[in-house]
């Protein structure tokens, strides 16, 4: 019989801790498969957060470490040091708490260094693993449990584009903003982690990748009516789209 | 090998690289400043990586990544910049990975002042961070000593898949001394790694299996059990690294128990005091955690009066009266805020405070 499908052996073959219509295990497939059919499975070292996403290496078939919080870019600029071989891909997995608010200091550092990693970042707007607190992504007016009458401007500032930001810093080289809404989003999803680790791989600097996700239990939302609500408030404020790529890519 | 002469912080540095030192990260914080000054230009000559972090937050958690991936890291800081770096510390001996650390320490608390200080050691003998763990510490009383430990350091770390912490004062890093330095060994290449090392994250290419270094245990009674296991670690640890010096021990009216920079003055006090015909000793604690207890058993009959010489309010102390379990008066000898006590001044108070148990 012909084999028309199998899961990507970039994945374990467990279950995901994640709620239903969470957009990490999508993130994690794309990211993996992406390895997979570089032939790097075997190569890459991966590390993970602080957050819902400090499961995912009980889901992802490659070397990984744990990270504290929001010190992943950190801990991959120390691996880079030791393993400088361009063709190991190493990459950081960070959620929106980890990574645009007690990590800010790392990833604005990492960048501008130009460090020779991948920055995966999920983008969620709220913190997912304590239990849907206001993140510094959370948009204003939206819900949260540390804003129960939805953010405002005057309480807590206006939400982090990290995406924008990273992008004026030079040595960070690509930097794109992604959805997980529907197939043919995930498609360039999967194609803006290619060409990340494309850029990763030939040394040219720092390279991010944001996909807005959905999490629907925080968000108090149905998984159907969380894509709704990704695709017109999310995208709204966050808009999808390359922010910056070497010539060439 | 012949000596020369070097200054602290530059002959610590150059222990690391001679003992494999790969990859060293640290940021700017007085009085170590020479560590990362030095390895910046020393360590990529000797074919390893220099990297200046954001922060001491930073700089741990490159050691962290560094090491996890098997290379053989060194951090230095003081005090303050300790503080940051217990996050770090704390998870690394949760996640058992070896690193070698260096406090450089001065005066506090808070920022403190840039002098000389001991009052860290509560701090590295307890631990800032959260949790059950253990880190040992060794304090050098000269550079010479400091170079030698931070050397065996790399081994013991790895051994023990845990930090090892060298407690250096500021008078340590700042002054200049003559200096054996050690055989140089060889950086492991990193396609190497993973036969010296086969836990490490190199890539499942390297090894058998898959390696995930981490430190969330969900589970209380699987977090229970692994506690217990680092605390084996500890109980050999205690066993295998007590180090300690004594001296004139067997007829000494006092013992002085000082570390570092106090145990020279120390010394010298001791031979004013005998010129005045007052017998006076000293244990001198190499290993801070584990804390040298046993020695206390070597006090001699004749002895009336331990005292704790430290340059903090008082900190060790604590450890000497577990270890006295009143079988001595316990006195202290203190100064800090940086400010370091002439040999002349410990006379006069080791005297009265003698007085006071006649």
């Amino acid at each position: 019989m012909k084999t028309v499908f199998q899961p990507t052996a970039g994945m374990t073959p467990v279950d995901t801790s994640y709620c239903s219509g969470c957009s990490h295990g999508i993130a994690h497939r794309i990211i993996m498969e992406c390895l997979e059919e570089r032939g790097q499975l075997g190569k890459a070292i991966g590390v993970v957060p602080i957050g819902c996403s400090i499961n995912a290496h009980h889901f992802m078939n490659v070397d990984m470490c744990e990270s504290t919080h929001g010190r992943a870019p950190a801990i991959a600029s120390g691996i880079r040091r030791v393993h400088s071989d361009l063709s190991k891909p190493i990459f950081t997995y960070q959620g929106d708490g980890d990574l645009a608010s007690i990590g800010t200091a790392e990833i604005v550092h990492a960048a501008h260094r130009g460090e020779k990693f991948t920055t995966f970042f999920i983008n969620n707007a709220i913190y997912g693993m304590t239990g849907g607190q206001m993140a510094p992504t959370t948009l204003i007016g939206q819900r949260a449990t540390t804003c129960v009458d939805g953010r405002t401007v005057e309480q807590a500032g206006l939400p982090l584009r990290m995406c924008e930001m990273l992008s004026t810093i030079d040595c960070a080289v690509y930097v794109e903003r992604v959805m997980l809404n529907n197939p043919a989003n995930v498609r360039k999803a999967k194609k803006a982690v290619h060409t990340a680790l494309d850029i990763q791989q030939a040394g040219l600097g720092f390279t991010f990748v944001e996909f807005l996700s959905a999490c629907p239990t925080n968000w108090g939302l149905s998984p159907v009516d969380a894509l709704k609500w990704l695709e017109t408030s999310m995208a709204e404020y966050y808009p999808v789209g390359n922010f910056k790529k070497p010539e060439g890519y | 090998m012949s000596k020369v002469l070097m200054k602290g912080n530059e002959a610590f540095g150059e222990a690391a690289i001679r003992a494999g030192c790969n990859c060293y990260f640290g940021y700017p914080i007085t009085p170590q400043n020479e560590i990362p000054e030095y390895m910046s230009h020393e360590l990529p000559k000797a074919g390893g990586k220099f990297l200046q972090a954001e922060s001491e937050l930073a700089a741990v958690s490159m050691a962290y990544g560094a090491a996890a991936s098997g290379g053989r890291a060194f951090i230095s800081t003081s005090s303050p910049g300790l503080s940051l770096m217990q996050e770090g510390l704390g998870f690394i001996c949760s996640a058992e990975v070896p690193l070698v650390a260096l406090n450089v320490s001065r005066g506090g608390p808070g920022v403190g002042g840039i002098q000389p200080g001991q009052a860290d050691y509560i701090q590295v003998t307890r631990g800032g961070y959260n949790g059950d763990a253990k880190i040992p510490v060794f304090a050098p009383a000269g550079i010479q000593e400091c170079v030698d430990l931070i050397y065996e350091a790399f081994e013991i770390a790895d051994k023990y898949r845990n930090p090892v912490l060298i407690f250096a004062d500021g008078m340590m890093g700042q002054m200049m001394e003559p200096v054996e330095l050690p055989e140089k060994r060889e950086i492991v290449p990193a396609e190497k790694i993973s036969e010296l090392k086969p836990w490490a994250i190199t890539g499942k290419d390297n090894h058998p299996g898959r390696n995930v270094i981490y430190s969330l245990r969900m589970e209380p009674n699987v977090l229970e059990e692994h506690v217990e296991h680092l605390f084996e670690k500890y109980a050999e640890a205690e066993r295998e690294l007590v180090r300690y010096k004594t001296q004139g021990l067997e007829d000494a009216e006092i013992v002085f128990v000082a570390f570092g920079t106090m145990s020279r003055l120390c010394a010298e006090a001791i031979e004013l005091l005998e010129e005045q015909g007052i017998k006076a000793g000293m244990i001198r604690p190499i290993s801070l955690w584990p804390f040298p207890k046993k020695a206390f058993d070597e006090i001699g009959p004749k002895t009336k009066l331990v005292i704790s010489t430290e340059l903090s309010m008082g900190q060790m102390i604590d450890d000497i009266r577990l270890a006295v379990m009143n079988r001595w008066p316990v006195g202290l000898i203190n100064r800090t805020g940086g400010i370091v006590p002439s040999s002349l001044e410990i006379v006069e108070r080791a005297k009265k405070l003698l007085e006071g148990v006649k």
